[in-house]
């Protein structure tokens, strides 16, 4: 059976040209790039490169660029790094929507003395940027909110944000992993000071991420050890995988639009036909300001696992904000930010398309999630036959 | 992705006695959306009083329905005495067990199954019956219910009420019935947020300060320092005024005015603060025995 692969929020193929570059640097150019030897030494070249190629996608400056092993490390390094430079300041604002690597290391500061504060959302997903400029004072040390949401695709005013932030005084990171290779960014325009991506988001591979630093900011180092990235993130570069972003950046910079208006194409055919064809199914979030790959819809009155099931059984792969896909009772925290009724949240259902998805995939899915549906809905006790 | 049997897929796949059986002897509702599952299970006895025909209809994930399918399996010939002995670990063995987290949906058919038999043996006159008046109608929670977990848990906040017993998670149209009977119990503590203990916002402490200085001198001076063979000692902080020694080949040094400025000042404006000045402690730095190197 084919697999139909429409979790690309979740991860993404390694691109074949990705892979190419990656393969000589495992059993050939295996050496160490802080080695006194050529042998070594040719591969520090081969991060320059990569650096300048992530540089390039971002529209930032190379020495900008922190290679670190994981988007949550990004998050993690960013926000303690930022708060231990300014110990003074005690108060960080950040959004109820964030991943978990954002939110959960917020939560545990509040261990340690922090206030937090979690701006909330409207229906649609919204941030009300009022409420920001609000909440910041002068004993604020960070604020850190999501480029794009992961569950809903919702893309929050960033630039407009970080302006407003940093006007204040204060420092402001983004964890951005979802929108990169998605979203066209200019950091040489912005004023975000930190931004986290993660490799394998953008069809690179997994264990390798990227925190950007803004010059002149402030922030002490999160692993300690050896020189290497300047001293800033100790530990020996991972090779392949710093080789494998730089690649993957690159395709992503030459391919951001046509992809994405492939991609984007894609997901409304697929999203317009679902909503079409199934009653009691709805879209979650801000309609216009999404990512182009992300479709995030609850159908009523049935649960997400076993919509989820049903589509693997015809090898289609999707997410849900489910209770019960994560062992917790609570459906997604994003979804109950948002307002959704716990009728419709247990039954949502996300799409994310990449640039691999093709017209037939999406085809083959609406013929089969109307069936799907009617199946689990004929077992549910909330509707009546 | 949850690890689960053969014969669960098989039953989550192909559910047996989907449906409500015609004129039940015993009809069993336990579940709510809110939970995230809900089970309606109704059966019928022969004359033998032997359960005849069960059926099921289930909101819930795989193991939800496929617990609800075998439970119907399970009871098919059981006099009534002999369904009520089945337990969860039963339904759950049936399966070939259940991953951990999903025991719930054992519980739930159990759960509903002694519904169903109590509705029976109460002559089909007793349901799941809910005391007190219904105040949030999206998920079935009474007056009583949202009254005793502010009592019991000393709640404060609708969203509290909301996170303990789903109460106004649904539409929201009841949350200022909520409101109200939060302040019928906590009077003017309904709606209070605990604030955190004022502190001086913004400002550095003198500790805070001098724990900067030291980190600055450790990780940003002393290295750069170290590469010419000298070193750097914190003596005092006296308000702005950073006092330290300068050590080994930088003691010697005929730069070490422009040191002090350009290097130490510098980074400690940089890191620290603006309005620290840096002096030299010239005393300590004229003593050989002090030097460290």
């Amino acid at each position: 059976m084919k697999t139909v692969y429409f979790d690309n929020n979740a991860t993404t193929k390694v691109a074949e040209q990705v892979l190419e570059e990656m393969k000589p640097l495992f059993c050939e150019l295996y050496g160490n790039p802080s080695s006194m030897h050529m042998f070594g030494g040719q591969i520090g070249r081969k991060i320059r490169r990569a650096r300048q190629l992530v540089a390039d996608l971002l529209g930032c400056d190379p020495a900008e660029i922190i290679f670190t092993s994981c988007g949550t490390e990004s998050d993690n390094a960013a926000i303690k790094g930022t708060l231990a430079a300014v110990p003074h300041r005690r108060k960080v604002i950040t959004s109820r929507v964030e991943h978990p690597a954002v939110l959960t290391v917020c939560r545990e500061l509040q261990n340690h003395g922090y206030t937090v504060v979690e701006l909330g959302v409207d229906k649609q997903g919204r941030l009300d940027i009022a409420e920001l400029e609000e909440q910041i004072d002068d004993d604020t040390a960070l604020v850190t909110i999501m480029y794009a949401n992961n569950e809903t695709g919702v893309v929050f005013p960033i630039d407009k944000i970080a302006e407003l932030v940093t006007g204040r005084g204060v420092v402001f990171h983004t964890d951005a992993v979802q929108a990169i290779g998605k979203v066209p960014l200019d950091l040489s325009r912005s004023n975000i000071d930190l931004l986290s991506l993660s490799g394998h988001k953008l069809h690179g591979p997994k264990g390798v991420g990227v925190l950007y630093v803004r010059k002149g900011t402030r922030m002490s180092p999160f692993m300690l050890g050896g020189h290497q990235e300047a001293g800033r993130r100790a530990g020996t570069e991972n090779v392949p995988g710093i080789v494998g972003l730089g690649k993957a950046c690159e395709l992503a910079a030459k391919n951001i639009k046509d992809e994405n208006e492939k991609v984007k194409r894609l997901r409304d055919k697929l999203e317009n036909a679902i909503l079409e064809k199934c009653p009691g199914s709805q879209l979650n979030g801000d309609k216009e300001n999404r990512l182009p790959n992300t479709s995030n819809i609850s159908f009523e009155y049935i649960e997400g696992e076993a919509i989820l099931l049903m589509l693997d059984k015809y090898g289609i792969c999707a997410s849900s904000g489910s209770a019960c896909t994560s062992g917790s009772l609570e459906p997604s925290h994003v979804l109950r930010a948002m307002g959704v009724p716990f009728t419709a949240a247990h039954g949502s259902i996300r799409f994310s398309l990449s640039r691999y998805n093709t017209e037939e995939e999406v085809d083959y899915t609406i013929e089969k999630i109307p069936a799907i549906i009617n199946r689990l809905r004929e077992l549910s006790p909330f509707v009546s036959s | 992705m949850w690890e689960y049997t053969d014969k669960l897929k098989d039953h989550f796949f192909n559910p047996r006695n989907v449906g409500e059986v015609e004129d039940p002897d015993g009809v069993g509702e336990v579940g709510s959306l809110a939970c995230g599952d809900a089970l309606r299970l109704t059966f019928k006895l022969d004359e033998n009083g032997k359960i005849k025909d069960a059926k099921f209809k289930t909101f819930g994930c795989a193991s939800a329905i496929a617990t609800s399918s075998v439970l119907t399996e399970m009871i098919k010939g059981k006099t009534i005495d002999e369904a009520v002995k089945v337990t969860n670990r039963d339904i759950a063995n049936y399966l070939g067990g259940l991953p951990e987290q999903k025991m719930h949906c054992s519980v739930m058919g159990r759960e509903a199954l002694e519904a169903a038999i109590e509705n029976y043996r109460t002559g089909g006159k007793k349901k799941h019956e809910l005391k007190g008046r219904v105040v949030c109608n999206c998920f079935g929670v009474t007056e009583n219910e949202i009254e005793r977990v502010i009592r019991e848990n000393n709640l404060t906040t609708v969203e509290d009420v909301t996170n303990y017993c789903k109460a106004g998670g649904g539409c929201g149209g009841c949350k200022g019935e909520i409101e109200k009977i939060l302040e019928k119990i906590q009077g003017d503590r309904a709606g209070q947020v605990f604030e955190t203990a004022p502190r001086w916002a913004g400002r550095l402490t003198n500790i805070q300060k001098i724990q900067m200085i030291q980190q600055t001198i450790n990780e940003q001076i002393r290295p750069a320092l170290r590469a010419d063979g000298g070193d750097i000692e914190l003596v005092d902080v006296v308000g702005d005024k950073v006092i330290v020694a300068l050590r080994g080949m930088c003691a010697q040094c005929k730069m070490a005015e422009f040191t002090m400025k350009d290097v130490v000042e510098a980074k400690l404006r940089e890191f620290v603060s603006d309005e620290l000045f840096v002096e030299e402690d010239k005393e300590s730095a004229n003593q050989p025995h002090n030097h460290r190197q």
